[in-house]
């Protein structure tokens, strides 16, 4: 069987899988990691949502093998050492942005890359097409939106440009 | 110092956040036992078909696999039981056929199980599972309600005649007959009401374990209501006694009623678990969920008002044949009678009223509650039938609401179809809906829209439901095979903090945070000094579970009665404590104190004298602070409100965008109006998602055509938009909270809002009626067919 080797949430981690085992596999069954979240077979809720060298994935969607070398960031990897939450995790807490939690690491995961991609500013409805990729069933959205746009300033230091709002 | 108010009214920020958001939550398919095997269970692929052989060798010699079951190996154990008993207009029992835990010699909807494979890891069990050799021989089928009452129809059971479960009815026939022969005008509508599948975002999920040395079993499971499982499964499917069944139901990643039954796979992991002395897990694919956890509504009516020559209703007339899919599912039988027309009255005068009911058999996956369950099909007849009632006389919307209200001084209101209405003000939330939408500036925005090529309408919806399910002796008369009262456990620690041990369970609400906030507010100690427990029947006296927006109205009156028993206790305590009378002991904000001095005693005090009773009452008055209460509703509960849809259609594409949604809601009395606006909002979703998008879509065999995400239109967040969300409240007169429930208003009262509003935008082009979900292609039909006599025009 095919050894993987990779960084997750900043540790190194080496383990045998089968060749057709996921990413999402390897990191719930065979570390631990249950955050991450399996919600469809078609690579349609993203609850699996993590992120892989930087860029968000649907670890549904990619072997474990793929993520040979790579760095893993999952939910569980968002808040610092010392506790101190991610402003996106704080502020889906702050605006009521989830109610049974199932999709909130997925959820969470695509909005920090969808936050960090445009460094111009987000409208809402930008906002609404960059979740395309994740289901909610509880919320509606509507808090969802609210907690990225508040997220934003945080994430980038300054206030969202004029033009975004 | 002044600490932040948390009691009752504050948005208290949710205590059970920082587990989901740190990716902490703990749900069932996290939960590995050691040793633990896997389950994978072969369904059929065929609505309906004989199973001529099931040859298990070639799937037992797969690497891994330790067991493969069929129903040939499931003789002992009982079928998976109903929990609710209709009867006929003529007083015969409603057929209540088999549902086997594996299907018996016939396989009756696609999905239905037929075999399970259990092996070392999931991929074993499903690579062998592929290795099974089923021969199945097509029977004929039927999947929806008119076809199945066809004559000559296929029979989903050979000894359940023209596929009718019940033929049942309520109200005043006679009454209505004669009404109808005087009124000034008779409108007449009939309409669908589109099945849907829940899809909560967690798949189920269950894990058995068995312990040989106890003989215990213990079952973690995707539910809303660990007791009633623990009572229907080992009760009526395996024979294991309650005091040897344990079932746990940890954070449940949403359910909106799907996760409220018990399921076959739930017995299966179960009772494999006993047999191979290991613990067995089974996780639903997306695709499984699809075809096995129950569906919702797939109702088809004809619904009759007749009128005065004023518009006030006289009579209303409804005939309904109601989806049950093959098998009856564990509540299903109570949805389209007793939860859907008994509502039909809605928040109008209507003096009789007369509905017949006639749920049917076909081969589809069987259909149960889903958030609203039988209300919303009501809610939505009704006021489909009102804008039609409109669309007809000319009549204007608004006004023939107003004119056949309920008045805000005519409660109690006793309707005729047996409910008794304890409170409400259908105009102020109208009022205040109309408001928020500025439904006067609508033409000003229409002729805009116009302007930009645009079709925009307005609609609304005005409704009650009836909720915090509920009364035991009623529903017990009414074919309930179980009671509906609540269950709470307030434990107070020796040195002051609370865990409050609560029957009803959390898929999503947060009742770890409004629970907390209820104690907070009657004890008076932080939120912080107080945990929420729920889910497990080891730690929880009994319970009935979630459903019905029930856990606020039910259980949380159940939390205060126990707290009431607490202060009680803590007043005795207090007396002996501060010598002085029980009756001149008063409690406020966390202290007993003697009236008209300035002596108190904290209730930490109070407890730590309970738990080291040294200088205690202890003759009379026995040692400890930890009080039960089951608390059994008087009445329903009756939400009501307003919703206000307003939408624009593109004329190019037929897609609609909701472009404004304001609901009015009231639902008595409101602990967090943060968790109350997320509920409306994500009950609201929902129902835009039924009126707009989504379909369970069968062929006219049984085929299930939506059968993942890719073919089932879920909401998406570009397809929403924000929903303002107002309250209006009355307070139940009926319940120590005066609460009625929030958790199913949302899908309950917009779907007719938004058709109403399609509808309106669609009123150049003749439009009456037309069936959800209002899809782009239906209404890209519509105006492309009226383009022509548009230009002509």
């Amino acid at each position: 069987m095919p050894q993987v080797t990779l960084t997750v949430n900043g540790k190194s981690a080496s383990v045998e899988v089968e060749a057709r085992t996921l990413l999402v596999e390897l990191l719930r069954e065979k570390l631990a990691l249950t955050g991450t979240h399996v919600g469809c077979d078609t690579s349609q809720c993203g609850a699996c949502v993590v992120d892989v060298d930087g860029v968000s994935v649907k670890s549904c969607t990619m072997l474990a093998v793929q993520a040979d070398g790579a760095k893993v960031t999952t939910i569980e990897g968002l808040a610092a050492a010392d506790g101190t939450l991610h402003p996106m995790q704080e502020m889906f807490r702050e605006h009521h942005a989830l109610q049974c939690g199932f999709c909130t690491p997925g959820m969470v995961m695509s909005a920090i890359d969808l936050v960090k991609s445009h460094p111009e500013g987000l409208t809402e409805a930008e906002i609404r097409h960059g979740l395309e990729g994740n289901l909610c069933r509880c919320t509606g959205y509507h808090n969802i939106v609210k907690a990225i746009a508040a997220a934003w300033p945080l994430m980038h230091g300054k206030a969202m440009p004029a033009a975004a709002e | 110092m002044n600490a932040p108010f948390e009691g009752i009214g504050a948005s208290v920020r949710r205590k059970e956040d920082l587990r989901f958001i740190s990716g902490g939550g703990h749900y069932t398919d996290d939960i590995n036992r050691p040793g633990q095997l896997h389950a994978y269970f072969r369904r059929s692929d065929r609505p309906h078909a004989k199973i001529v052989s099931i040859d298990t060798a070639g799937a037992a010699a797969c690497p891994g696999v330790v067991a493969v079951y069929t129903a040939a190996d499931l003789a002992a154990i009982g079928g998976v039981p109903c929990g609710w008993q209709i009867h006929s207009k003529d007083g015969s029992p409603m057929a209540e056929p088999k549902h086997p835990v594996l299907a018996e010699g016939k396989v009756r909807h696609v999905g239905d199980p037929i075999a399970v494979v259990v092996a070392g890891t999931r991929q074993q069990a499903k690579d062998a599972a592929e290795k099974l050799d089923i021969v199945l021989e097509d029977l004929p089928s039927v999947s929806s309600v008119t076809d199945a009452v066809a004559p000559g129809a296929p029979r989903v059971h050979d000894d359940v005649a023209g596929n009718i479960c019940y033929d049942w009815h309520i109200g005043d026939k006679e009454g209505v007959d004669a009404a109808f022969a005087k009124a000034a005008k008779v409108v007449s509508l009939d309409l669908l009401n589109n099945r849907l599948i829940p899809n909560a975002m967690e798949p189920r999920a269950a894990v058995g374990d068995f312990d040989p040395m106890s003989g215990e079993y213990t079952l973690y499971t995707t539910s809303q209501n660990p007791h009633v499982i623990r009572l229907l499964m080992g009760a009526f499917v395996l024979q294991i006694p309650e005091h040897k069944l344990r079932v746990v139901a940890p954070d449940v990643g949403g359910g909106f009623g799907s996760k409220i039954y018990h399921y076959a796979e739930e017995a299966m992991v179960t009772w494999a678990a006993g047999k191979l002395k290991r613990p067995v897990k089974w996780t639903a694919e997306r695709s499984e969920s699809f075809m096995s956890d129950a569906h919702g509504r797939d109702h088809a009516s004809t619904a009759q008002m007749a009128l005065d020559a004023e518009g006030k209703f006289l009579a209303l007339r409804v005939s309904t044949l109601a989806n049950m899919g093959g098998y009856l599912s564990t509540f299903a039988p109570a949805v389209p009678t007793y939860l859907y027309a008994t509502l039909l009255a809605g928040v109008y005068t209507t003096p009789v009223i007369y509905c017949e009911v006639k749920a049917v058999f076909t081969n589809t996956v069987p259909v149960d509650a889903y958030r609203g369950a039988g209300r919303p099909e009501a809610t939505y007849l009704l006021e489909r039938l009102v804008d039609t009632i409109c669309h007809d006389t000319g009549l204007d919307r608004v006004a023939i609401r107003r004119k056949n209200f309920i008045a805000p001084d005519a409660f109690p209101y006793q309707t005729p179809v047996a409910l008794q209405y304890d409170s409400g003000n259908y105009i102020a939330t109208l009022d205040a809906a109309m408001k928020a939408a500025d439904w006067a500036g609508f033409p000003a925005r229409r002729a805009a829209a116009k302007a930009r090529g645009k079709l925009r309408g307005i609609g609304m919806s005005t409704y009650l439901e009836a909720c915090g399910i509920a009364p035991s002796k009623l529903v017990g008369q009414l074919g309930a095979r179980a009671g509906l009262y609540e269950v709470a456990n307030v434990r107070v620690h020796p040195t002051g903090s609370v865990t409050v041990f609560t029957g009803t369970h959390s898929h999503g609400q947060g009742h770890e945070t409004t629970f907390a906030q209820l104690v907070s507010d009657q004890l008076g100690i932080p939120v912080s000094q107080i945990d929420v427990v729920h889910g497990d029947t080891a730690k929880i006296p009994f319970g009935m579970g979630t459903y019905g927006s029930r856990s606020l109205a039910v259980g949380g009156s159940a939390m205060v009665k126990a707290m009431d028993k607490i202060i009680a206790k803590g007043k005795k305590i207090a007396a002996h404590l501060m010598e002085a009378s029980v009756d001149d002991i008063e409690f406020k904000d966390g202290k007993f104190s003697v009236t008209g001095t300035d002596k108190s005693r904290t209730l930490g005090e109070i407890a730590l004298t309970a738990y080291v009773p040294h200088n205690y009452p202890i003759e009379t008055l026995e040692p400890g602070l930890d009080e039960t209460a089951f608390y059994d509703p008087m009445n329903f509960t009756f939400p009501g409100g307003c919703h206000v849809c307003e939408v624009e259609v593109d004329q190019d594409t037929g897609i609609t965008s909701v472009v404004n949604f304001v609901a009015v809601d009231d639902v008595g009395r409101v602990i967090n109006p943060m968790i109350v606006e997320g509920q409306v909002q994500g009950g609201v979703a929902q129902g835009i998602g039924q009126a707009l998008l989504e379909n369970a879509a069968y062929d006219a065999e049984g085929q299930l055509l939506s059968g993942s995400f890719m073919d089932y239109t879920m909401p998406r967040a570009d397809d929403l938009p924000n929903i303002t969300v107002g309250t209006e409240s009355t307070l139940c007169t009926h319940n120590p909270l005066g609460a009625k429930g929030c958790g199913e208003v949302g899908a309950i009262g917009s779907p007719p809002a938004v058709i109403n509003a399609v509808i309106d935008a669609l009123k150049d082009f003749g439009v009456r009626h037309l069936d959800m979900p209002a899809s782009p292609q239906k209404l890209w039909a519509i105006i492309q067919s009226n383009r022509p006599r548009m230009a002509a025009e």
